[in-house]
């Protein structure tokens, strides 16, 4: 299959702006979808691809994606053949953390000049999407592009930020802008970047000689007019998850049945962590609508509108609405939640009431008892 | 190879006959169980939890989901590099070969595996009983007694006494009768099944056991009998937990229903006590608007628009506009169409329930069973009434 393809998972200078939910962990592995991480919609793709081998370039607050990742043997990147590797910086130099992906690259450029093949596909975690890159990497080698960018014309980002591009009539990109510029389009970059390993290393020394350490935003965007880079158009769901808004707004899309169906099973499954809970446990006086539910919950009172993850306890009495509460949360009896996020391990004690808004969510830090 | 203290054999042979369809193509302890577990996940967990690291698993019937889902024993934690999970179905030897002809001649034929480990003590189980049991526990009143055999026990109804086997124990617990699946039981104490030997005590009777032209070749009926006659120290373990044997449709419907008690006798949701299965890999589920589940279980990976109370989904599975699911267990996969009524009833891995189908019926006592993969596209509940 694309033995013959690396797949890179930059985490180099992933935004930040998930308020609590990154403070202590990377964007990569904040919760999503009742038991997913982010980063595990990009690297489900990547294996689901055929891609045997996975670099993931770490860059801070990454204990949380170790630990998530272990050896890659829920994803099935643990064989003699195959494999996950973490790569975070190597500097002894604090300030030197801070440059851009191409200087982390380049430090890491062993990785990619022991490894023989040809290509590679570089990815954010933020695009939250089921795609398979092997037709795109076919269309890549047949098209003689230098770069194929994974795009998706949509209008209504849900407040997530994106780069937007301006194309020609045969698909290729001739403008890109950073995500707070101006530009007319609603074809956004989904930061998915296949080329030659040759070519990225040249864009890595040659950037670097230059004094520019930013892949996208000085390596390619100026090199638009001279290098061929093409566009590919992705036709399934994404979701651009990089600000609390977009987050609970994409959250929510997943109650549609059809989001649900596209984005977990098409066109192939999602992998994640595997835990050992047991079947969710709905009691006698359980009243639940429109949610979506983890195993090892066990629900007492009424859900509506909400995402569940694994291990949350819903009491008796107690009301959750337009909400998502995070692995192992409990909601005391008679108390209500709506329009909240509570990150991992938040208890709500008895009859207590709690309410955000529709455009700005409640957000609980981990392990808060309220 | 290092040296064991004790290592399990886990009897997974089972047929399963009176799970009629629902082992068609299926050893009994690969049957699915509660929500998300097949039976042989409680054995291998108590296994996990018991500080057990070498398990010995025997098969025979239909072995092929069974062993695809053992794999290496991962998720039992017991891919290890010393011990850990063997697979050790019959196999021929140079002076020919043969089936386990029974439980005893199972253990008889793989002592080559377990004079491997050179053990003090060998864990007899097997693999269709649901329960949850710390094996050291008994393991350390084996060698308290001194016993040469420790035989776990439970008291059962009376009724069905005549299902197991059936002991009596004297007041220091010693064991002075045994009788296996006696017609007229003479009391209610059966054996669970699970049985500790010290080594070289079993190993001189599994060859004498062997050599007898007579014998069944079973722990049960033969094994036992013999070692109580020639007065060898048999004690028994007293378990007081909760222990079914899900050999029938009605105790596995029944085992599954327990799950839905207030108190359930059994805790899946125990964190100090997991039960390990080979986790689906699926999205959480989703439960529509407009319906109603009450008193389930509800796994990943279902859709769930119809109502469900008292009932038991397993994995993937599909439940349409207007059905109507009660004191029942749907297992993985099934589809179940819009308008459809299903009450008390095992519904197959993959079977596909048409539009306005109803199938068993409320108040009554059989459970209606529908077999793997299939079609039901008629009232399978009038065919019942009409048989006589």
């Amino acid at each position: 299959m694309n033995s013959n393809i690396i797949g890179v998972i930059n985490l180099i200078h992933e935004s930040d702006e998930l308020e609590s939910l990154t403070a202590g962990r990377c964007l990569a592995t904040v919760p999503f979808g009742a038991r997913y991480r982010l980063i595990d919609f990009t690297l489900s793709s990547m294996v689901n691809s055929g891609i045997t081998k996975v670099a993931v370039f770490a860059h801070t607050k990454y204990r949380s994606l170790m630990d998530h990742l272990g050896s890659g043997k829920h994803w099935d990147l643990h064989h003699r053949q195959s494999g996950l590797f973490m790569l975070p910086p190597i500097t002894d130099d604090v300030n030197e953390v801070r440059r851009g992906d191409l200087f982390h690259f380049y430090q890491h450029r062993d990785y990619f000049e022991r490894s023989s093949v040809e290509y590679v596909v570089i990815t954010r975690s933020h695009m939250i999407c089921n795609i398979d890159f092997d037709p795109i990497a076919e269309e890549h080698k047949a098209s003689g592009a230098d770069i194929t960018v994974v795009c998706k014309e949509q209008r209504d980002l849900l407040d997530g930020n994106a780069r937007k591009v301006l194309i020609d009539g045969s698909g290729r990109i001739t403008a890109m802008q950073d995500h707070y510029g101006r530009m007319d389009s609603d074809i956004v970059s989904m930061e998915m970047y296949i080329m030659r390993k040759e070519l990225l290393l040249e864009l890595v020394e040659t950037s670097l000689a230059q004094g520019q350490d930013h892949l996208v935003r000085h390596a390619i965007m100026s090199r638009v007019d001279t290098l061929h880079i093409q566009s590919h158009m992705y036709e399934g769901y994404l979701g651009i998850v990089n600000t609390v808004s977009s987050y609970y707004q994409n959250s929510m899309q997943l109650l549609c049945p059809n989001v649900w169906r596209s984005l977990f099973f098409e066109p192939g499954p999602i992998y994640t962590k595997v835990k050992d809970e047991p079947p969710a446990r709905y009691a006698d006086g359980a009243k639940t609508s429109n949610s979506l539910i983890a195993n090892g919950c066990i629900i007492e009172g009424t859900v509506v509108n909400s995402i569940l993850f694994r291990g949350v306890h819903v009491r008796r009495g107690a009301v959750v609405r337009n909400s998502i509460v995070m692995q192992n949360g409990i909601i005391g009896e008679n108390s209500s939640v709506d329009h909240v996020i509570l990150d991992k391990d938040v208890t709500i004690e008895r009859s207590r009431d709690l309410r955000g808004g529709a455009s700005s969510p409640f957000l609980a830090i981990k392990r808060k008892v309220i | 190879m290092g040296r064991k203290r004790m290592i399990a054999m886990l009897l997974a042979g089972g047929e399963g006959k009176r799970l009629g369809v629902l082992t068609k193509d299926l050893a009994k302890p690969a049957v699915h169980f509660g929500g998300k577990y097949r039976i042989i996940d409680f054995t291998l967990s108590n296994c996990a939890h018991s500080g057990i690291d070498t398990v010995g698993v025997l098969t025979q019937y239909q072995p092929l989901v069974l062993n695809t889902y053992l794999g290496i024993g991962s998720p039992w934690g017991l891919d290890r590099r010393d011990g850990g999970m063997a697979i050790l179905p019959p196999y021929v030897k140079q002076k020919g070969g043969m089936w386990y002809k029974g439980t005893a001649n199972a253990i008889y034929q793989n002592m080559g595996f377990i004079d491997r480990f050179d053990p003090d003590y060998v864990l007899v189980i097997s693999g269709d009983h649901i329960y949850k049991m710390d094996y050291e526990l008994m393991l350390q009143q084996h060698e308290q007694t001194g016993a040469d055999v420790t035989i776990a026990c439970i008291e059962v109804g009376w009724k069905e006494a005549s299902r197991f086997g059936i002991m009596q124990v004297d007041d220091d617990g010693r064991v002075t009768s045994f009788e296996e699946k006696p017609k007229v039981p003479t009391s209610n104490l059966a054996s669970m099944g699970v049985y500790i030997f010290s080594w070289h005590v079993l190993q001189q009777y599994l060859i004498r056991d062997e050599a007898n032209r007579l014998s069944g070749n079973d722990f049960g009926k033969d094994v036992i009998p013999a070692m109580l006659q020639d007065g060898v120290k048999l004690n028994s373990y007293t378990f007081n937990g909760y222990w079914k044997d899900v050999g029938t449709i009605e105790s596995l419907w029944e085992s599954n229903m327990d799950l839905l008690a207030e108190k359930p006798p059994l805790d899946l949701n125990d964190h100090e006590w997991r039960i390990y299965s080979v986790n689906p890999n699926r999205p959480a589920h989703y439960i529509a608007s407009g319906t109603e589940v009450i008193n389930s279980l509800i796994t990943e990976g279902c859709v769930v628009e119809g109502l469900v109370k008292q009932s038991v989904l397993f994995y993937g599975v599909q439940a349409g506009i207007d059905s109507r699911i009660e004191e029942s267990v749907i297992m993985p996969g099934v589809k179940i169409g819009k308008g459809v009524s299903i009450y008390r009833s095992i519904i197959g891995e993959g079977a596909i329930i048409a539009d306005g189908v109803t199938i068993g019926s409320p108040n009554r006592g059989a459970v209606t069973v529908i077999g793997s993969d299939e079609y039901v596209a008629t009232n399978q509940s009038l065919q019942e009434v009409e048989q006589p």
